[in-house]
């Protein structure tokens, strides 16, 4: 079966909208809801992130969902719990983005092979080295069609970039700025940056994340490439409101 | 000076790849890939350059006051019975050995064209070595420390600040080095192009543990030298250094490490007892992961979330060890003991009595455990006194009131 990451962007190409929400945030329950709205209203794309304790790429909104999300209960086997049997109901690809650590205690050909049999299409983990990667874990990602989706900043080199994206599957996350999530630096100055990826030619489509957090914001990403991805302005959105679906559905209506 | 030796040949030292047997490597997000890889491909060329070797000799011996003496504690020996030597860090300047590293770093850092400098800091003598170079060279400091440690160890966030530096509370989490160390990684994101981290521990990716390691080898090349004035040979058959990210017993083994009849043994804070759910005794409590970039042995719980650990003492209070440590501890080179608060602070103050010595609370875990080691009498014992205790006296004389 052909991966539903690569589905999707058979069929589109433009203005691709990847949410992210922490798993098990703002309740222990609320994964399976908050991903239901989120297909309902619109979302190409649901970035699943697996809370841990250290996320060093983090800035404080998302650092506090999953340190919440932790306080709930949340931890990678009750996750996989809440995702058995998900894919009758919910059909848009789902990544899940975390941190290697607990995905290396879970085992990460177990880890995987779950993925798999739940219908977790892609994984992020940003702190997983290219060299790692390619020494140790490459053939399991393969051998279970899961995608391992890699990041570039601005300050990757083209060599570099172009490494990232043989290795990557499904798209190519870039950066926005060299910053943790939700720092808010100014885009504008980053347009050399997204032209120098659009004229590299990439295998991959390619979705900026860090900074987006409105209309304005998302369609200049938007621009230059095949769309974008909005974490920490969701998950503000989501701490703040009271019914989830009409959260995510006024959400999402602001940005397309 | 030997900070740039070759240990390619060595089973305990770093490989190519940045590893110590299956411990180490750079597990960093892409947006610090730059930065790693730079100071990968630079650390070694930096450090074997004779002018900054001279110039790194020149500020230890003028600045810091090197070599720190070895001392044959006489006392200490009589009561258990074997030649105690003490090596004496905690006369360099600032306190401890922290500051071994951060001259070396910021000659480093100058050299690759840095303008600001952030570090962490546990007990907040590397945070004071930090903002004493950046002072020295006229560098921004910012320095990141847990809000639990800021009270616990208020006369060195205080000498921070008169040195110029800008302390910022880690408010996340246990609020302790670990946090702060997170922190000072976040700001290194967001600062990826002219800010350079002094990382105090031979922890983190690599090459800081090695990088660390090898700034700290002052410590053990003056042993050898100082033992063999002293009593004819360079090799001892103990060398005693406490543990927490493990720089001062990295520094300490350094030069042992392939002298395989030198025992070394790291002591690790044992808090109010190993099992005691209040400890930071990596090893016993540990096992494999990634932390700070770095693949160690760490306290986590059964689902990788990274456990808050304890110790009396704030230098010690960190839930991972150095990969060279971790390495140590698996092929069984080194030995790993643990003491406890009180048995730090029995020890602290029976150097006191006996020498007229106040250690750092983290030096006293190191001296808690002469008491367990089976000593011949002729052993010759070296104990690294990391640091010296004034920054502890609080602690001290409200232990003592009780």
């Amino acid at each position: 079966m052909q991966n539903r990451i690569d589905q999707l962007f058979a069929t589109k190409q433009n203005g691709v909208l990847n949410i992210y929400c922490t798993a098990g945030y703002p309740q222990l329950n609320d994964t399976l809801p908050v991903m239901t709205a989120l297909q309902q209203h619109g979302a190409d794309l649901i970035e699943l992130g697996v809370p841990f304790s250290d996320p060093l790429a983090d800035g404080p909104v998302i650092q506090d969902s999953g340190t919440q999300a932790l306080k709930n209960g949340m931890s990678l086997h009750k996750l996989f719990e809440q995702l058995d049997g998900f894919r009758e109901r919910i059909h848009v690809p789902v990544i899940l983005m975390g941190y290697f650590n607990p995905v290396l205690v879970y085992g990460v050909e177990a880890f995987v092979k779950k993925c798999a049999e739940v219908g977790v299409d892609g994984v992020i983990l940003p702190d997983l080295p290219k060299a790692e990667y390619e020494a140790e874990y490459k053939p399991i990602f393969e051998q279970y069609n899961v995608s391992l989706i890699f990041l570039v900043t601005p300050e990757t080199s083209d060599e570099r970039i172009r490494q990232l994206d043989s290795l990557s599957k499904g798209f190519l996350y870039a950066v926005s700025s060299s910053s943790t999530t939700g720092k808010d630096k100014d885009m504008s100055h980053q347009q050399a940056y997204f032209e120098r990826l659009q004229q590299l030619k990439l295998k991959n489509p390619v979705l900026i994340g860090f900074g987006i957090k409105d209309k304005a914001t998302f369609d200049t990403a938007c621009r230059y490439t095949n769309g974008a991805i909005i974490g920490t302005a969701f998950i503000k959105a989501l701490g703040e409101g009271r019914d989830i679906d009409a959260t995510v559905r006024n959400f999402i209506g602001s940005i397309k | 000076m030997d900070i740039a030796i070759d240990t390619s040949k060595s089973r305990y030292q770093v490989d190519k790849n940045g590893y110590y047997g299956r411990f180490g490597g750079a597990y960093v997000p892409e947006m610090l890939f730059p930065n790693v890889d730079e100071l990968q491909r630079r650390y070694m060329e930096v450090l074997s350059d004779p002018t900054f070797q001279q110039e790194f000799e020149a500020l230890l011996r003028d600045y810091v006051g090197r070599p720190s003496p070895l001392y044959f504690a006489k006392r200490l020996s009589e009561k258990y019975k074997a030649k105690i030597f003490l090596k004496r860090e905690d006369l360099n300047h600032t306190g401890a050995h922290k500051v071994n590293n951060t001259i070396g770093q910021i000659l480093l850092a100058k050299r690759l064209g840095k303008k600001r400098i952030i570090a962490e800091t546990g007990a907040g003598q590397h945070g004071v070595a930090t903002a004493t170079v950046c002072a020295l060279m006229g560098m921004e400091c910012v320095v990141y420390m847990g809000s639990i440690d800021i009270e616990r160890q208020a006369p060195n966030v205080s000498r921070m600040k008169m040195l110029g530096a800008t302390v910022v509370a880690a408010t996340s989490g246990s609020q302790t080095l670990k946090d702060a160390t997170n922190e000072a990684i976040r700001d290194w994101i967001n600062n990826p192009v002219d800010t350079h981290y002094i990382l105090g521990t031979a922890a983190g990716p690599h090459p800081y543990p090695d990088m660390v390691a090898r700034l700290q080898s002052v410590i053990s090349e003056e042993i050898r030298k100082q033992l063999l004035e002293k009593t004819g040979s360079e090799l001892p058959d103990y060398v005693v250094a406490c543990i927490g990210g493990g720089s001062n017993a990295a520094g300490a083994f350094f030069h042992y490490l392939d002298e395989e009849a030198v025992k070394l043994v790291a002591v690790e804070a044992g808090g109010k007892g190993v099992h005691s759910g209040h400890s930071a005794a990596t090893t016993q409590l540990g096992k494999i992961g990634i932390i700070h970039a770095a693949k160690t042995l760490l306290m986590q719980t059964e689902d990788g979330q990274i456990t808050e650990p304890y110790s009396i003492s704030a230098g010690l209070d960190y839930p991972g060890i150095g990969p060279l440590h971790a390495h140590l501890y698996e092929t069984g080179r080194a030995r790993f003991l643990d003491a406890t608060d009180d048995e730090a602070l029995a020890a602290a103050y029976e150097l006191c009595k006996l020498e007229g010595i106040i250690p750092a609370m983290e030096s006293a875990h190191a001296l808690a455990k002469l008491k367990d080691l089976p000593f011949n009498p002729d052993d010759v014992v070296v104990v690294c006194l990391s640091g010296r205790g004034d920054k502890d006296l609080n602690t001290y004389i409200r232990h003592m009131n009780k």
